[in-house]
C-alpha cells in the first residue's frame, strides 16, 4: 500500500479497496515505528488526523468526495495550521501555535486531504541540508548517513521513507527541488505567484513559492491542482488562470525543443551525475524531442545575486520575531534593548543569524546601492537570460545538483560551500519560473535529479515532459533498500 | 570588502542580535567569505539595467475598503508571552 | 532680531477610510485595546499586506487638490526599526517615489492677506500602535489598534517664517483635506498630526542652520506655543555664539516646553528598500481624471466665488468659506431667503456667535439653515423687525420650534394694522402733550430729533411689534 502513488490512494480509496482511515493509520504506525531513524516530522497529530480521515470517509460513503478526499498528506513546518504548532525549524516558534491557517492549509482541507503531520525543515527554510533545523538534522532514507537535503529535507525524507504518500515544500532558492533530487522523488517549484504566500512564514519575499513534492509527476499535478490560484490576500499571487494540471499529462513530446545551458554542465559537475543526466535527455530525445546547446551567460552570478537578495528580504521579514506577541521570549529581559538582543540571539540559531547579518548588513547607509541594488540590477540579466533561451527552446533541461547527497556534518562549518550546492537551482525563483526534479538515476545508490525548467506559467508543460520521461523509466519507482527489503 | 569586527557589532546592533564576546570573531570570520563572495557582483557592468524587485514584473491589485476584520484578541493574545487588560506588555518604554 | 526662521512641516494625516491601509480591520477611534488588530496588524507569520483602493484614491484626490503631479508608479518601501509599537520591526511607507509630488496650496493670515505655500511630497504609510506608559508593574503595555491606519505624511517646503504662518498653515490644510472628505482632520484625536523643523539663519543669508525636529505638536495651539519657544530657545543658542544640535526634540504640552527625546538619541538607519510583499502602483490618466472629475470644490475656489456670485467682501467670504458645512449651510440659508448679504451677516454674527458660546461645530448646530432662511424671510417681508428676530432666533436655539410658530406663539407679528396703530399713536400723542407742543414750536432741523422720541415710545407702548416705518408715517401727518 505505501508504494502507491497518490493517483492509485484516490483509485482505491473510491473502490472501497481501503478507507482513509486504514490508509492513515498506516502511515501513522509507520512514522510512529520508523521515524526516529529519519527526523522527518516535527509535530504528528494523530487524533486529528485520525479524525479527519473518519469525516473523508464519510465524504467518500456519501459520494461528495472532492479530489484528494482522504489522501494523507505532510506539510512542512513552514505553512500555519490552526491550532497545531507551526516552528518553522526554530527555537523561536517552538511553543507558536497559531490561530489561523495557510491558504495553502485550506487549500488541501478543501480538496478533502488528510495532514499527518509537520515536517522538519532548516530553520526558517535556511540552508541546504536540513541541519540548521532547531529539532536536530533529517537524515536521507537512502542512506541515513548522508543529509535528505533542505531546506524542505523533512518533506523529501517522509516521501521517500514511505511516511507519506506526498508532502508540501517550499523553494527559495531549491528548497524543493535540491531534496527531491537527493531523495530520488519529484518536486514542482511552481512560477513565483501561482501559489498563494499567506499564512506561510516569510524567508525571502521575493522568491518564495509553495509546491508539491511525491513520487511521480502525475502526483504533483494532482496536488498542484489543489493548491495553484489566486489569492486576493497575497499581493504578488498571480490572478494568471490556472490549469488542469493533469489534462495535459500525456501529450506527446513529438517537436519539443530542450535547451542544454552549457553553464549547467561544465566544470563542478560530478561526472557519474552528468552521464544520469545525459541518459536522461536521451530518453527524452528518443520519444521525439529535440536537444538545443543554449547559454545562460550570467549564470555565474546567481549565487553572489541570490546571496544578497534572499538575505536582505530575510533579514527584515524576521524582524517580527521580537519576542513581545507570539513566539519565544528571554528569561527576564531588563530592558527593551534586552528583550530585542536576548530574544532574537537565542531565538535563532546560527544560520539564521548569520543571514540576518549579511542581510542588515547590505541593506545599510552606503552599502545598499553597492550590495542590493546591484543585485536587483543583475537580477534582471538573469531573467533576461532565460527568456532569450526562451525565444529557441519550450523547457530547459540540466542537473539539479552538482552531485548527490552528501554526508551529514559534512559542509557545516562551511557556509559559502553549502551555498554552493545550490548553483543550478538559484536562478529559477531569481527569474521566477517554474523548475522540477525528476528522478534520473543513482550515484553509488544515491538517486540523481533531473532538473527542469519552464515558461513562466508553464507548469503543464513540465509536468507533462516529465510524466512521460517518468511513463519510459521506473527511477522514480525505486525504494531505498532497506524499505524494499522490510527492514526499515 | 572586508569586514571589521566593529562592523558586525554595529551591524548586529541594528538587527537586535546578541552575539556573545567569544562568538564575535567566527561570525565576523564567516560572514566575511560570504562577503567576499559576493564581491563578484561588483565587476558587473549594470549601467541602465532598470533594478528587478519582481520577477514578474507585476502591479499592485487594490482591495476595496471594506472592513472584513472580526475581533480576535482572545486567540491572538492566547500565545502571547505577557498581556494584562489586553495590552501586550515589554519593559518599560522610553520616548 | 538678527536670525529668521527657517520652518517646514511634516502633517502626518490620517485618511477617513473604513478599514485599514493594508488588512480589513476596522478604523474606529476610541475601542477597546488590541480588539482592532488583525493578524496582519499583529504581523503573525506569514501575514501579507494587500493595498486599500480608498487609501490611493484620497491620496490622489489630495495631489489634485494642490495641483501636484501624481505619481503614475509610486512603490512602498520598508522603513526598518525596532520599537514595539511597530509589530512588522518596519514601517509600510514611500521612500523613493511617493504618489503626490511638487505642489502648493493658499494659507490665509489673519489680516486676510494670503499666500502659496509649496509642498514638497505627499506619501501613503501606516501608523504604528500605541505604548501606553501607566504603570504595568514597571513595564509598558502596548495597544496595536492603530497599527495599520492609513496615512498620508504631507512634507511642506521650508517656506514657513513664523509661528502664524505655521499656524495659518494647517489651519487651510485642515480646511482643504476635510472639503476633500479624506479626513476628519480631528487634532484631539491625532488625525492630523505635526512635526516641525526649525532652524535659524542670519537674516539676509540664504544657507540653512542646524535643525531641530519637534514631534507630537498636536494642535494649533501647541504648534504656535511650540515654535515660538524653539525659536527662542535656537536664538539663545546662536546668541550666546553656540552652535544648535540636530536632533529630535518632543514638545511637552504640560510643561509647554521642548526636550530632546531619549528613544531618538541614536542615529538609526532605516535601511530602506522596495516592500517585496507589495508591487508598484500604477495609476493611469483615465484613473486620475475620473477622480479629477468628481472633486468638490475647494476652499480657494468657493471664497472666490463667493466673492463674485454673493457681492461679498474679502473678509466675509474667508469667514463663510472656512469648513465646507459652513459654506454649505450658508449658501442653503442664501438658497431659502435670497439676501446674500443679510444671509452672511445673520450667519456670522449671530449663528457662529451662537456657536462658539455653546462650543459647538456647525454640524452640531440645533437650528437648519433651511429654518434660518425662513426667520430671515420674515425680516425681508417685514413680518418681524431684526431685534425682533434675534428674540425669534434665540428661541429657536433653545429647540422651541419654527421661526413661524415662534412668531405666531409668540405674538411677535409686526403691528401693520393702520387703525390698530393710530390707537397707539394716539394714546402716545395724548400723554405727551408737552413734548408735542415743544415739537411744534421747533424748528425743521429739532423736529427730525424729536420725532424719535415719539417712535421710540410707540415702540415700546407696541412691545417691539410695531412696523417702524408706519409709525413714522402716522406721526407725520399727526404732528402738525
Amino acid at each position: 500500500m505505501y508504494t502507491k502513488s497518490v493517483a492509485q490512494l484516490i483509485e482505491g480509496l473510491r473502490g472501497r479497496e481501503f478507507s482513509s482511515a486504514e490508509l492513515t493509520r498506516g502511515y501513522l504506525d509507520r512514522i510512529a515505528a520508523l521515524d526516529s531513524q529519519y527526523n522527518s516530522f516535527i509535530s504528528v497529530d494523530e487524533n486529528a488526523a485520525m479524525a479527519a480521515a473518519t469525516a473523508a470517509d464519510e465524504r467518500l460513503a456519501s459520494g461528495d468526495a472532492a479530489a484528494l478526499t482522504g489522501i494523507p498528506i505532510a506539510h512542512k513546518d513552514i505553512f500555519c495550521t490552526d491550532g497545531m504548532r507551526t516552528s518553522c525549524g526554530s527555537r523561536m516558534l517552538d511553543n507558536f501555535v497559531p490561530p489561523y491557517d495557510a491558504t495553502v492549509i485550506q487549500r488541501f482541507k478543501t480538496a478533502g486531504a488528510v495532514m499527518l503531520g509537520k515536517t522538519n525543515m532548516d530553520e526558517f527554510a535556511m540552508g541546504s541540508s536540513n541541519e540548521s533545523s532547531f529539532y536536530g538534522p533529517a537524515y536521507n532514507p537512502w542512506d541515513t548517513k548522508l543529509v535528505p537535503g533542505g531546506s524542505s529535507g523533512g518533506s523529501a525524507a517522509a516521501v521517500a521513507g514511505l511516511l507519506a504518500p506526498a508532502a508540501t515544500g517550499t523553494d527559495t532558492g531549491g528548497s524543493i527541488r535540491q531534496p527531491a533530487a537527493f531523495c530520488g522523488i519529484t518536486g514542482l517549484k511552481p512560477t513565483y505567484g501561482r501559489v498563494s504566500r499567506l499564512g506561510m512564514v516569510a524567508f525571502a519575499s521575493s522568491l518564495d513559492q509553495a509546491g508539491p513534492m511525491a513520487h511521480s509527476a502525475e502526483d504533483c499535478a494532482l496536488l498542484l491542482n489543489a493548491m495553484a490560484g489566486h489569492d486576493p490576500l497575497d499581493s504578488t499571487s498571480s490572478n494568471t488562470a490556472t490549469e488542469d494540471y493533469c489534462a495535459t499529462l500525456n501529450n506527446s513530446l513529438e517537436g519539443l525543443r530542450i535547451g542544454l545551458p552549457a553553464e549547467y554542465f561544465g566544470e563542478g559537475l560530478d561526472s557519474t551525475t552528468g552521464e544520469c543526466i545525459s541518459g536522461a535527455l536521451r530518453e527524452l530525445e528518443a520519444q521525439g524531442a529535440t536537444l538545443v546547446n543554449v547559454s545562460l551567460p550570467h549564470s555565474a552570478l546567481t549565487i553572489p545575486t541570490y546571496y544578497i537578495i534572499a538575505p536582505a528580504e530575510a533579514s527584515t521579514n524576521l524582524s517580527r520575531f521580537d519576542g513581545v506577541r507570539y513566539g519565544y521570549r528571554c528569561d527576564d529581559p531588563v530592558d527593551l534593548h534586552d528583550l530585542y538582543t536576548r530574544t532574537r540571539g537565542q531565538g535563532f540559531g546560527d544560520e539564521v543569524k548569520r543571514r540576518i547579518l549579511v542581510g542588515t548588513y547590505a541593506l545599510s547607509a552606503g552599502y545598499y546601492d553597492a550590495y542590493y541594488k546591484k543585485a536587483q540590477q543583475v537580477r534582471r540579466l538573469i531573467k533576461q537570460d532565460f527568456m532569450d533561451c526562451f525565444e529557441q527552446v519550450d523547457i530547459i533541461a540540466g542537473p539539479t545538483t552538482p552531485g548527490p547527497a552528501f554526508a551529514v556534518g559534512a559542509k557545516t562549518n562551511d557556509p559559502v560551500s553549502m551555498y554552493l550546492e545550490d548553483v543550478y537551482t538559484l536562478a529559477v525563483n531569481l527569474a521566477g519560473l517554474p523548475g522540477m526534479s525528476v528522478p534520473a538515476g543513482f550515484v553509488d545508490n544515491k538517486p540523481v535529479g533531473l532538473q527542469l525548467i519552464g515558461r513562466h506559467f508553464d507548469e503543464s508543460r513540465l509536468l507533462n515532459v516529465a510524466h512521460r520521461f517518468q511513463q519510459a523509466t521506473d527511477w522514480h519507482l525505486r525504494t531505498p533498500d532497506a524499505i524494499a527489503r522490510g527492514v526499515a | 570588502m572586508s569586514i571589521e569586527q566593529n562592523e558586525i557589532t554595529k551591524i548586529a546592533e541594528l538587527a537586535r542580535i546578541r552575539i556573545a564576546g567569544e562568538e564575535i570573531g567566527q561570525v565576523t570570520e564567516r560572514i566575511a567569505e560570504i562577503l567576499q563572495m559576493v564581491d563578484q557582483l561588483q565587476a558587473v557592468d549594470t549601467t541602465n539595467v532598470e533594478p528587478m524587485a519582481n520577477p514578474l514584473d507585476a502591479t499592485q491589485q487594490l482591495r476595496p475598503d471594506v472592513v472584513t476584520e472580526k475581533n480576535r484578541r482572545e486567540a491572538f493574545q492566547a500565545i502571547a508571552p505577557a498581556v494584562e487588560n489586553g495590552l501586550y506588555l515589554v519593559p518599560k518604554v522610553i520616548e | 532680531m538678527q536670525w529668521e526662521p527657517v520652518i517646514g512641516l511634516e502633517v502626518h494625516l490620517q485618511l477617513a477610510t473604513q478599514s485599514k491601509i493594508f488588512s480589513g480591520s476596522p478604523t474606529t477611534f476610541g475601542a477597546e485595546p488590541n480588539t482592532q488588530a488583525s493578524a496582519v496588524d499583529l504581523a503573525m507569520p506569514g501575514m501579507l499586506p494587500v493595498l486599500n483602493e480608498q487609501a490611493v484614491s484620497f491620496a490622489v484626490q489630495f495631489g489634485l487638490g494642490i495641483g501636484a503631479e501624481i505619481g503614475k508608479r509610486s512603490i512602498f518601501d520598508r522603513k526598518n526599526y525596532f520599537y514595539p509599537d511597530l509589530p512588522k520591526g518596519y514601517q509600510i511607507s514611500q521612500f523613493e517615489a511617493p504618489i503626490v509630488g511638487k505642489g502648493s496650496f493658499e494659507i490665509l493670515m489673519e489680516d486676510g492677506s494670503s499666500r502659496k505655500i509649496g509642498i514638497t511630497r505627499a506619501h501613503l504609510e501606516e501608523d504604528a500602535g500605541k505604548s501606553l506608559h501607566e504603570d504595568f508593574h514597571g513595564q509598558s503595555g502596548i495597544d496595536l489598534n492603530r497599527a495599520g491606519t492609513p496615512l498620508l505624511e504631507i512634507v511642506s517646503e521650508p517656506e514657513i517664517r513664523n509661528a502664524a504662518e505655521a499656524v495659518a498653515y494647517l489651519k487651510a490644510l485642515h480646511s482643504l483635506v476635510t472639503y476633500l472628505g479624506i479626513s476628519d482632520g480631528n487634532m484631539a484625536e491625532g488625525s492630523m498630526r505635526c512635526d516641525v523643523n526649525i532652524s535659524l539663519r542670519r537674516v539676509g543669508t540664504e544657507e540653512l542652520g542646524t535643525r531641530a525636529e519637534i514631534k507630537n505638536v498636536n494642535s494649533f495651539r501647541f504648534v504656535e506655543k511650540a515654535i515660538r519657544h524653539e525659536i527662542e530657545r535656537q536664538a539663545d543658542i546662536l546668541d550666546d555664539g553656540g552652535r544648535v544640535v540636530q536632533e529630535t526634540r518632543l514638545y511637552d504640552a504640560d510643561r509647554d516646553e521642548t526636550r530632546p527625546m531619549r528613544s531618538k538619541e541614536v542615529a538609526n538607519d532605516y535601511r530602506y528598500f522596495p516592500e517585496p510583499d507589495l508591487l508598484p502602483v500604477v495609476i493611469d490618466d483615465a484613473y486620475i481624471e475620473a477622480i479629477r472629475s468628481q472633486l468638490p470644490e475647494l476652499p480657494a475656489d468657493k471664497r472666490l466665488r463667493f466673492t463674485e456670485q454673493y457681492g461679498l467682501n474679502k473678509y466675509d467670504a474667508n469667514v463663510l468659506s472656512d469648513s465646507r458645512a459652513l459654506a454649505d449651510y450658508f449658501e442653503a440659508v442664501v438658497a431659502d431667503c435670497g439676501d446674500a448679504k443679510i444671509a452672511a451677516n445673520w450667519v456670522q454674527v449671530e449663528l457662529l456667535g451662537q456657536l462658539n458660546r455653546d462650543e459647538r461645530s456647525i454640524e452640531q448646530c440645533p437650528v437648519s439653515a433651511a429654518d434660518l432662511g425662513a426667520l430671515i424671510s420674515r425680516i425681508l417681508d417685514k413680518s418681524i423687525s431684526g431685534k425682533i428676530a434675534k428674540q425669534v432666533f434665540e428661541a429657536m436655539w433653545q429647540g422651541e420650534g419654527s421661526a413661524d410658530d415662534i412668531i405666531a406663539a409668540k405674538g411677535l407679528q409686526q403691528v401693520s394694522d393702520s387703525g390698530a396703530l393710530e390707537v397707539i399713536v394716539d394714546e402716545v400723542l395724548g400723554a405727551n402733550a408737552a413734548q408735542v407742543q415743544q415739537y411744534l414750536d421747533a424748528d425743521e432741523a429739532k423736529r427730525k430729533k424729536l420725532v424719535g422720541f415719539f417712535v421710540g415710545q410707540v415702540m415700546k407702548l407696541s412691545k417691539g411689534q410695531a412696523n417702524p416705518q408706519m409709525v413714522n408715517e402716522l406721526l407725520a401727518k399727526k404732528l402738525v
